[in-house]
């Protein structure tokens, strides 16, 4: 039965909901108002900043034209969905496997896989760029698409993993004394039930993939930095282009925005149907 | 026709590939500042005259640093050219990492020895290699307000004060009920941000990093002396939450007016005394940075200059584009389309004497004077066996100065007294220094 929830707490969890949920989004709100001033009135007082100065876009062009915006954004593109495409393709038989057939040492594989994240990657930056050296995968897209998925492997195993448990091997089992193959078992019975699992994973990844800045800008110089690498330049040692630097921001944020927002009932879908919960 | 059709065929071939073959593709690394941002408007004019085209790699400050080394110590080859500051050059270069650029001298259109000989010096080893050349350098002088420094009665310094008579004065411009501050230092945690500030100072007090046997001193009297001033100074007369500001944030606030007093980078003046993009520009004026004990190293130095990795592919393009982004032509075609206030200061004799800079920027004198005036083989009061102003040139500093400007923060936040933070300090550098094998 459910609980009554009385007016009072309802309005009082609204307001302090609201008032986080405010406080959160707060500096990307401002970074935006930022964007759309010049330099000289985005380092005014925030009450002149809002009303005491104009609106302009000269940022955004100015951005747009001393950088390669649409370059650093398709290295972006590239790059996450590249590097989630190849995890799934890892991921989903490993998960499978986890699940539906686990080995003695299944567990302990899944807490190793874990602990990989608990690395500092600084620990490894070293061994890892003489690799990329050595292999000629300094600056190119593919060598953060083989970064990124190793990176991001074990959340994605895990995820799935978590998923696939809640769906009951009798289904797959049914599914196998019908005759389907290990393939079309994967293919047309598990897919398709753990499709909001998938798509949170998905989701989840690219935006890890989008948001990750250390790997990308150290393996990267000119050809390959994605958007990561494109706001850093605007941050500046002596001289002040806050201006810029949020304007710039916007721009690299505003994709990864748009597609969360709307794709929220799902990843949240997602992520509160598995283990995550 | 089938013969001309394969002679035009073969010459198009020919003439391609023949310009493939001088055209090379560079990769600069550098930060973004108005400078370089200048630089980068300018270069499709090398571009176009020598078929040549660059990628502009531009990374925050630390970012660039870190990248930058990690690359050229692995040997990775990503950059043609970096932008560094005077203190890698001489040791990047004496580790074999940086090419040398002796042979600018032998060019006489380049002219190397028009750049000032201080700057060359600080770009150059103990044997005089040269590894970078300057695109602009800086000391430190003191930022006033006329206007305010007038409405207080406070005659403005002609000649270096010390920093007590500096106390009185920010004391009597202080007046934070009209929201302008008597000082504004830097407070942010770095060797390259508060500790810029307060090794000079520190060399004002009679303080000094290391003895002759490389024994750490901060916990010195002179060094307790140096930081109670700067701790007393800053809680006193200094915006809050001074912790966070930096270079950038002092800037911007000595720019929107809310500073009466701020030592800091000479380069920073242009900007300062343009009226488009400051509220102050025609009420601020300069004068020496104070001393105290003594006037050794109380300005600082620092050049940003570019320099080719030893591990780029492309030496002799990268060359080529270092001596036209140095040169004096170079200056005055910034001066020509971006103004002269604009034209990048303390680099070359000659464009400190053009007319037109003196015209435009009348204080470009007074950074050439406060640019001679400072003497980095000699920074403090008793001798040392280092070379360098606000930081000492040998690798282990930047992770001394680091740590000493955390201690230094978290004194000025008052989470701890002056006392335990040279305690710290002194504690740390020990370590550091016996680790790394100067003393025992």
């Amino acid at each position: 039965m459910a609980r009554a929830v009385s007016n009072r707490t309802r309005a009082l969890n609204t307001a302090v909901a609201g008032t986080l949920g405010f406080l959160m989004f707060f500096p990307i709100l401002w970074i935006f108002i930022l964007s759309f001033k010049t330099e000289e009135d985005a380092i005014r007082a925030p009450l002149e900043v809002l009303f005491g100065s104009g609106w302009t876009l000269d940022s955004f062009f100015t951005v747009q034209e001393r950088s390669d915006y649409f370059k650093h954004f398709a290295n972006s593109v590239i790059i996450s969905l590249g590097s989630t495409f190849v995890g799934l393709l890892i991921a989903i038989p490993a998960a499978w496997a986890m699940a539906f057939v686990p080995a003695r040492h299944t567990k302990n594989v899944l807490m190793w896989m874990l602990s990989t994240k608990m690395l500092p990657p600084v620990g490894v930056l070293v061994p890892i760029y003489l690799i990329f050296r050595d292999y000629g995968l300094l600056d190119t897209r593919i060598g953060l698409v083989i970064v990124l998925t190793l990176m991001n492997l074990p959340i994605i195993i895990w995820m799935l993993y978590t998923y696939f448990k809640e769906i009951p091997g009798e289904i797959l089992e049914a599914a196998r004394m019908d005759g389907a193959s290990l393939r079309e078992e994967i293919l047309h019975v598990l897919t398709p039930m753990a499709i909001p699992g998938m798509a949170s994973t998905v989701l989840l990844n690219i935006i890890l993939a989008w948001n990750e800045a250390f790997w990308t800008l150290n393996l990267t110089a000119a050809n390959a930095a994605p958007l990561t690498a494109f706001i850093a330049s605007y941050s500046s040692p002596e001289g002040l282009f806050y201006a810029k630097l949020s304007a710039a921001s916007i721009m690299a944020i505003a994709p990864i925005l748009i597609m969360g927002w709307f794709s929220q009932r799902q990843l949240v879908r997602g992520l509160t149907f598995g283990a995550v919960k | 026709m089938g013969l001309k059709r394969i002679l035009l065929t073969a010459s198009s071939v020919a003439l391609a590939a023949g310009t493939g073959a001088w055209a090379e593709e560079i990769t600069i690394a550098t930060v973004n500042n108005a400078d370089m941002i200048v630089m980068q408007s300018l270069a499709p004019q090398w571009e176009e005259a020598t078929g040549n085209s660059i990628n502009w790699v531009v990374l925050e400050e630390n970012v660039l640093r870190q990248r930058t080394t990690q690359d050229i110590a692995t040997d990775g080859g990503s950059f043609d050219i970096i932008f560094i500051g005077a203190y890698e050059a001489p040791i990047w270069g004496a580790n074999g990492w940086l090419v040398p650029l002796n042979d600018f001298a032998d060019d006489p259109d380049y002219d190397l020895e028009d750049i000032f000989q201080l700057v060359r010096n600080g770009l150059s080893d103990k044997d005089g290699n040269l590894y970078a050349v300057p695109l602009y350098s800086e000391t430190s002088f003191t930022f006033y307000r006329t206007d305010v420094f007038e409405a207080a009665g406070v005659e403005a310094p002609t000649e270096q004060i010390t920093y007590t008579e500096f106390a009185d004065i920010v004391a009597k411009v202080h007046d934070p009920d009209n929201g302008i501050f008597g000082t504004c230092q830097r407070g942010k945690a770095g060797w390259g941000e508060n500790m810029a500030f307060i090794g000079p100072l520190a060399n004002a007090f009679g303080a000094r990093w290391f003895d002759m046997d490389w024994q750490p001193q901060l916990d010195s009297p002179e060094w307790n002396a140096a930081i109670t001033y700067y701790v007393d100074l800053m809680t006193n007369y200094g915006p809050p939450g001074a912790t966070g500001n930096g270079h950038n944030e002092n800037r911007a606030l000595f720019k929107d007016g809310k500073c009466a007093t701020w030592v800091d980078a000479t380069s920073a003046a242009n900007d300062v005394k343009n009226p488009n993009t400051s509220t102050v520009a025609d009420v601020t004026d300069f004068f020496q940075a104070p001393k105290q004990e003594t006037s050794n190293g109380t300005g600082w130095f620092w050049s940003w200059a570019l320099a080719i990795p030893a591990s780029s592919q492309k030496v002799d393009v990268a060359k080529d584009f270092l001596k036209w982004g140095t040169s004096k032509e170079y200056f005055e075609m910034v001066g020509e389309t971006e103004g002269w206030v604009a034209v990048p200061s303390g680099t070359r004799q000659s464009i400190h004497e053009d007319p037109r800079l003196l015209e435009a920027a009348p204080f470009a004198e007074t950074i050439k004077n406060a640019i001679f005036s400072v003497d980095p083989a000699n920074p403090t009061r008793d001798p040392v066996p280092y070379t360098g102003i606000q930081f000492v040139a040998i690798p282990e500093f930047q992770g001394i100065g680091n740590y000493v400007g955390q201690q230094i923060s978290a004194a000025l936040a008052g989470q701890q007294s002056v006392e335990q933070a040279l305690a710290n300090s002194q504690q740390f550098a020990v370590r550091e220094m016996t680790r790394a094998g100067y003393i025992e």
